[in-house]
C-alpha cells in the first residue's frame, strides 16, 4: 500500500476545513471496510484518510415520530439495525443494514460510507431511496440537503464535491399504513455482496396500495427506481397477480451486466423474484400499520 | 506389535484432552510465518504476469533497481535451468525444471499470475513501487483454458518439449495417459439390465487455507541458509529449494512455523527459493508474504475436470461394468492427480469389469497442487451420482446398492492387491442405522442424498525422539508440522506407552536439522506413520527405563515388569516405581534416557467415508441450503476422537463448498476473475449446519494401534451427496460443479419448460 496520513478531526468544521485545503487528496472514511481494500489493491490512492467518525456530529442518532429519523453518517450499521425505532418504523432499513458483510464488518461500516463508496450493490442505498431519505452535505460553503436518489451517478461516482462530506441522513417520519422492506440475493448466508437487491416502500389503505416505491440494486450502474412498476401499483389491490406483474415491470427496468457474481439473465429474473417477495413483505407490514 | 496396548487397557488413547498447542493459538502467541522479524530484514515482492500465455521478449528492471531502497531484482535467468526429469520427493515427484519455471518464468508465462520477477527492498511498500517500474515486453499467445481445448487438434502448445509415451515424438498438451482395466467391460455391459451414461464437469477449486504463503530466508557468508516458512513439509522445502537453486541440500535448514491451514497446498514451494535467492543476492535476510489475490492466482488449486461415466447393473443392482474417461487439468505444468483419480473412483466397490482412462492435461492456469484426497472428489462426484441413478432405476435404497456392491476384505483394489480388513460397508451401515437417515424429511423442495468416498492414505518416512526428563515428564520430538491435531495424538501415544499423564508429555515439531528425515504432512499419514515412530520411540525409552530399574534393583532386566504406570521387580520386594520416581534417579543410573525410532511405514490402511445430506432448494433462485449433514468414516482407531471428528467436519465443509459455490472463474483471455475471498465463495459458518459425525473403528491390521489416516476422505462424498439430494428435492440431475444458484436455477427452469411443453419457464 502507498504511504498516506491518517487524520482524526474533532468536529465537522475541522473536516470541511481540511477538505477545502486538500480536496481530492483527502478521502473521508468511517469504518474503512471499502477504502482500505481499495487502497491495498491500488484502486484509490488518497494522501489523507480523514476519519469522519471522530467528529461527534456524525454519530448523531435521533428519532421523533413527528419529524422522522436522523442518523449520523458514521453510525455503524450494527447500531442502525439494532435500534428499536428503526426496527419498528423502518424495518427495511434495518434489514439492509443487517445484511452488510459480517458482524465484525457491521460494527465498522456506516450508512455514509456505504453511500459515498457508490457501489451499485450497496445494500442500504436502495432501502434509503425507497424511504425517500435525504443526505445532509457540508462544506466550508455551507450545508445542503439532497435526496439519496440520484446521489450516485456511476459506479464509484457521486454528486459529492471534492470539498464536501456527508454528515447525516434525514428520513421522513413513518406514515400510517406505510412500511418498507429490503431483500437481496446472495449465494451465501453472510460475507457476501448482492447479486441483486430490492428495496420497497408501500402505503396501504385497506387492501389498496396508494403509494409504492421500488428501488433496485446491483442490476445497473447505479440504483434504479422502477417507476413503471411503481405507477402500475398505485391504486391497485395488492393481490398475487398484481404483485407479480409489478415484479415483471421491475425486472424490465433493470439493466444488469454479466459478471462473476451473476449473469444478466439470472439477475433480471432475481429482480422479479425479490420485488414480488419484498412487496408482499412490505404490504403485510403496512397493513399492520394501519391501525 | 505392542501387546500391552490392547483395547481394554487404553488409558489415554480414545480420550479427549485439550490440545497442547491450544493456549498459544487462542491467545495469539503462536508464531506463524508472517510473525518472524529479524534485524536488517528486507521485504520481497513478486511481479506477476498479466497474461495467461505469452512469450517474454525482454525484461527491463533498471528503473526498479534505481529506486532508492531497492536492493535486488531477480528474474528467471537468475535460476539454474534444472534437470527436465522426474525425481521422487516425499509423497510426490518433482521435475526440477518445471518447479523452477513455476517459481520464476523463464521464456514464457503460462498463466495469469505466473511469477516473472521478484524485488527485495527495505520496505514492502518500496518493493511494491519497484514492481511498477519493471518493464516486461510480452508477445501474447492464445491461451488454452480447458482440457477439450488442450486436447484438440492444432491446439496451442504450452511446452514445446513436452512428450508422452503414447504419442511418441509429437508436441502435446497431454502429459500422461493412464489406463486401468479389469475383466471385459463390453461383456459386462451385455450382462447389465440398466445402463447409465453421463458427462460431468468440475472447475478448479482452491484449498482455501486462511494463512497466505510466507517465507523468511537468511543466508550466511559461510553458504549456510535458514528458511522459516509455513509448510506441511520442511524436508520437502529443503529438497525443492536446493534443487531449484542448485545448492547442496545440507546447506539449508528449514524451520516450520505454526501453520494456518494447508490441506495439501503447502506441500510444494513458491516463495521459499525466491526469498533465499534474494537473500543470497543481497546478503540480508528477506521476508516474503503473499497477498490473498496472489494465493488464489498463483498457488494451489486442484484440477478442474471432464469425466464421462458409463455404468451398468443387473435388475437387482449388482454393478456389472464401469467405463470411465477422465481428463484433469494439471495447470501450467504436468502433474494433475488424475492417476489417483483413476485408482479411487471405483475403489469402494467390487466391480468385475472395469476400464478407466485418465489424461493429465496442461492448460494455461496455475500449476495444481495437492488438495485433500487429490483427484478423488471430482471422480466421486461423477461415479457416485451415476450409482445413485442406478439405485433409482433398480428401485433400491442408495445405501443398499453400495452395500450390495461394496468392497470387503479380499476384494481386489482396482490398482493393487486385495484389501486387508476395511470398513467401507460399516460406514454405509452406520449411516443406514443413524437417526438422521431414519428420520423423515418433510416439506417441499427438500431432498436427501448419500454418497461414499475412498482415500488410500500414506505411510512413508518418519522419525521420532522421546526424551524422559528428570522430573518424569517427557517431550516428543517429530518433524511433522501439525495441521490437524497430530501433536496431541503423538503426545497421547507416548503417554499411553509410558504410563504418563498426557499433560506431562510435551509435543514438539522441530526443524530439519533436529530430527531424522520426515516426509510431508500429507496423505493423512502423521498419526499413522509418525504416530508409529512415536509409539516405537516410546517403547525404546521404556526399554531403557527398564534397564535402569534393573540396575537400581540389581536384578536382570527381564525381571523388571512395567504395568499400570509402574515398574515392578518380579524377583525381589523392591518398592515399585513410577516413571517419574525412576526419572529422578537417572543421573545416578547412567544419565538421561532418550528413546528414538524411525519408520518407513508399511501397513497403510485405506479410509472410507459415507455421507448423508439433507438440502432445501429455493426453486425460484436455485439456492441450496444444507439442512442436515451426517458423515460416517472409518478411523481404524480414533486416538483423539474430537480431532478425528474435526477432520471429518473440516473435510465435509470443504466438500460442501466445492459442491455449491467454489470455482475458479476465467474470462476468455484466461484472467482469473475472482481472486478474492468475496468472489471465491467458500462456505461461512452460517452456511453450514453442525456436521454430525459417526466414527467407525475397524482397526487397521497394519498398525500397532489400528490407526488409519483420517484427514482426507471426508471431502470426497459431499458434492455427489448434495447432487443426489438436489435431485430428490427438485428433480434435476446436476452434472456440473459447483451447483451454484444461477446454474441450478437454469436447470430447474429448463426442466419446468420441458414439462409444461410450452417452451417457457414458469418462474417469476
Amino acid at each position: 500500500m502507498h504511504e498516506f496520513t491518517y487524520v482524526a478531526p474533532s468536529s465537522v468544521e475541522e473536516i470541511v476545513q481540511f477538505l477545502a485545503q486538500h480536496r481530492e487528496k483527502a478521502r473521508p472514511f468511517c469504518g474503512g471496510t471499502d477504502i482500505l481494500v481499495q487502497m491495498r489493491s491500488g484502486v484509490r490512492r488518497p494522501s489523507y484518510l480523514l476519519d469522519v467518525k471522530t467528529a461527534p456530529e456524525t454519530r448523531l442518532f435521533e428519532f421523533d415520530p413527528a419529524k422522522g429519523l436522523r442518523i449520523g453518517a458514521a453510525v455503524p450499521c450494527a447500531d442502525v439495525s439494532a435500534d428499536p425505532a428503526v426496527r419498528r418504523y423502518y424495518p427495511g432499513l434495518a434489514e439492509a443494514a443487517n445484511l452488510i458483510g459480517s458482524v465484525q464488518i457491521r460494527n465498522r461500516a456506516s450508512l455514509g460510507g456505504n453511500l459515498a463508496n457508490a457501489s451499485p450493490a450497496a445494500d442500504t442505498v436502495p432501502a434509503l431511496i425507497a424511504l425517500g431519505a435525504k443526505a445532509v452535505l457540508r462544506s466550508v460553503q455551507g450545508q445542503r440537503e439532497v435526496p439519496v436518489e440520484g446521489f450516485v451517478t456511476a459506479p464509484g461516482r457521486t454528486i459529492l464535491n471534492a470539498d464536501e462530506v456527508i454528515t447525516e441522513f434525514v428520513i421522513p417520519p413513518p406514515q400510517r399504513g406505510g412500511a418498507d422492506a429490503y431483500l437481496r440475493f446472495v449465494p451465501r448466508n453472510e460475507m457476501d455482496i448482492a447479486v441483486a437487491g430490492v428495496g420497497v416502500f408501500v402505503k396501504m389503505e385497506g387492501q389498496r396500495c396508494v403509494e409504492a416505491r421500488i428501488v433496485l440494486g446491483a442490476v445497473g450502474p447505479t440504483q434504479i427506481v422502477a417507476s413503471e412498476a411503481m405507477a402500475y401499483l398505485r391504486g391497485r389491490t395488492l393481490n398475487e397477480g398484481v404483485v407479480s406483474h409489478a415484479a415483471e415491470l421491475a425486472a424490465q427496468a433493470a439493466s444488469p451486466i454479466d459478471d462473476v457474481r451473476g449473469t444478466r439473465e439470472f439477475r433480471r429474473h432475481l429482480v422479479a423474484v425479490l420485488t414480488r417477495r419484498s412487496l408482499l413483505a412490505a404490504a403485510k407490514r403496512a397493513q399492520a400499520n394501519q391501525s | 506389535m505392542g501387546s500391552h496396548t490392547t483395547e481394554s487397557s487404553f488409558r489415554v488413547i480414545g480420550t479427549r484432552p485439550i490440545r497442547h498447542d491450544g493456549v498459544e493459538k487462542v491467545t495469539g502467541r503462536a508464531k506463524y510465518g508472517a510473525d518472524y522479524y529479524v534485524a536488517g530484514m528486507l521485504h520481497g515482492k513478486v511481479l506477476r504476469s498479466p497474461h495467461a500465455h505469452a512469450r517474454i521478449k525482454s525484461i527491463d528492471f533498471s528503473r526498479a533497481l534505481a529506486l532508492p531502497g531497492v536492493k535486488a531484482v531477480v528474474t528467471g535467468k537468475d535460476l539454474p535451468e534444472g534437470e527436465n526429469k522426474t525425481v521422487p520427493l516425499g509423497e510426490m515427484t518433482v521435475n526440477p525444471r518445471y518447479l523452477g519455471q513455476n517459481i520464476l518464468a523463464r521464456d514464457k508465462v503460462l498463466y495469469y499470475g505466473h511469477a516473472v520477477a521478484a524485488v527485495a527492498a527495505i520496505s514492502p511498500h518500496i518493493a511494491e513501487q519497484a514492481l511498477e517500474l519493471i518493464e516486461v515486453d510480452y508477445e501474447v499467445l492464445p491461451p488454452v483454458l480447458s482440457v477439450e481445448q488442450a486436447m484438440a487438434e492444432g491446439a496451442p502448445i504450452l511446452h514445446p518439449d513436452l512428450r508422452n509415451e503414447e504419442l511418441g515424438d509429437v508436441p502435446t498438451n497431454v502429459a500422461k495417459h493412464v489406463v486401468l482395466t479389469r475383466g471385459d467391460v463390453e461383456a459386462g455391459f451385455r450382462e447389465a439390465h440398466f445402463i447409465v451414461e453421463r458427462e460431468f464437469r468440475t472447475s478448479m477449486v482452491h484449498q482455501g487455507y486462511i494463512e497466505p504463503h510466507n517465507a523468511l530466508a537468511i543466508y550466511n557468508a559461510d553458504g549456510k541458509a535458514t528458511i522459516y516458512c509455513s509448510t506441511q513439509g520442511p524436508f520437502e522445502v529443503r529438497g525443492m529449494s536446493a534443487a531449484v537453486l542448485g545448492l547442496p541440500v545440507g546447506s539449508i535448514k528449514v524451520v516450520p512455523a505454526e501453520i494456518g491451514g494447508g490441506f495439501g497446498g503447502k506441500t510444494t514451494v513458491y516463495l521459499e527459493p525466491l526469498a533465499l535467492l534474494l537473500a543470497m543476492k543481497t546478503g540480508q535476510p528477506v521476508k516474503m508474504v503473499m497477498t490473498r489475490s496472489e494465493v488464489l492466482r498463483a498457488t494451489g488449486p486442484t484440477s478442474g475436470s471432464l469425466i464421462r461415466v458409463k455404468m451398468g447393473c443387473t435388475k437387482e443392482g449388482k454393478i456389472t461394468a464401469a467405463k470411465i474417461w477422465m481428463a484433469y487439468e494439471a495447470g501450467a505444468f504436468p502433474g494433475s492427480p488424475v492417476g489417483a483419480a483413476t485408482m479411487t473412483v471405483l475403489a469402494p466397490y467390487a466391480i468385475p469389469n472395469v476400464q478407466i482412462d485418465g489424461y493429465d492435461v496442461v492448460v494455461n492456469k496455475p500449476k495444481t497442487a495437492a488438495y485433500r484426497a487429490p483427484g478423488a472428489t471430482n471422480a466421486a462426484f461423477a461415479a457416485e451420482t451415476v450409482i445413485d441413478e442406478l439405485a433409482e432405476l433398480c428401485g433400491i435404497d442408495p445405501l443398499d446398492i453400495r452395500i450390495l456392491n461394496g468392497a470387503r476384505e479380499g476384494t481386489p483394489h482396482p490398482a493393487g492387491p486385495p484389501y486387508r480388513r476395511i470398513g467401507f460397508i460399516e460406514t454405509c451401515e452406520a449411516i443406514k442405522a443413524s437417526e438422521h437417515y431414519r428420520s423423515n424429511l418433510e416439506g417441499p423442495n427438500r431432498g436427501r442424498g448419500v454418497a461414499s468416498g475412498f482415500w488410500f492414505n500414506a505411510g512413508m518416512q518418519s522419525a521420532a525422539v522421546v526424551n524422559i526428563h528428570l522430573d518424569g515428564t517427557a517431550s516428543v520430538v517429530t518433524g511433522s508440522p501439525d495441521i490437524g491435531g497430530t501433536r496431541a495424538a503423538c503426545a497421547m501415544i507416548a503417554a499411553e506407552v509410558l504410563g504418563l499423564n498426557v499433560e506431562d508429555v510435551r509435543p514438539v515439531v522441530t526443524d530439519t536439522d533436529s530430527i531424522g528425515h520426515t516426509d510431508v504432512t500429507g496423505g493423512s499419514r502423521v498419526t499413522f506413520a509418525t504416530g508409529m515412530a512415536v509409539f516405537r520411540a516410546a517403547e525404546d525409552a521404556l526399554a531403557q527405563l527398564k534397564e535402569r530399574a534393573a540396575k537400581l534393583w540389581e536384578c536382570k532386566v527381564e525381571e523388571v515388569e512395567f504395568r499400570d504406570g509402574k515398574f515392578y521387580c518380579k524377583t525381589n520386594n523392591a518398592t515399585p516405581l513410577s516413571v517419574s520416581e525412576l526419572a529422578k534417579r537417572l543421573p545416578r543410573l547412567g544419565g538421561p534416557v532418550t528413546g528414538r525410532a524411525t519408520v518407513n511405514a508399511r501397513g497403510v490402511g485405506p479410509s472410507f467415508a459415507t455421507c448423508c445430506i439433507d438440502v432445501e432448494v429455493d426453486p425460484e433462485t436455485g439456492r441450496v441450503q444444507i439442512l442436515r449433514c451426517t458423515v460416517a468414516q472409518d478411523a481404524g482407531r480414533a486416538i483423539h476422537p474430537a480431532y478425528v471428528e474435526g477432520q471429518m467436519q473440516g473435510g465435509t465443509a470443504q466438500g460442501i463448498g466445492w459442491a455449491l459455490n467454489e470455482e475458479y472463474i476465467y474470462d476468455s483471455d484466461g484472467h482469473l476473475m475472482n481472486s478474492t475471498l468475496l468472489d471465491y465463495r467458500m462456505p461461512t459458518c452460517p452456511d453450514l449446519p453442525m456436521i454430525e459425525t459417526i466414527i467407525v473403528e475397524v482397526p487397521n491390521p497394519g498398525h500397532p494401534l489400528g490407526v488409519r489416516g483420517v484427514g482426507e476422505v471426508s471431502i470426497v462424498p459431499p458434492p455427489a451427496a448434495i447432487a443426489n439430494a438436489v435431485y430428490r428435492a427438485v428433480g434435476v440431475r446436476m452434472t456440473e460443479l459447483p451447483m451454484s444458484p444461477a446454474r441450478l436455477w437454469k436447470a430447474i427452469a429448463q426442466k419446468e419448460s420441458t414439462r409444461s411443453g410450452l417452451g417457457r419457464a414458469q418462474h417469476g
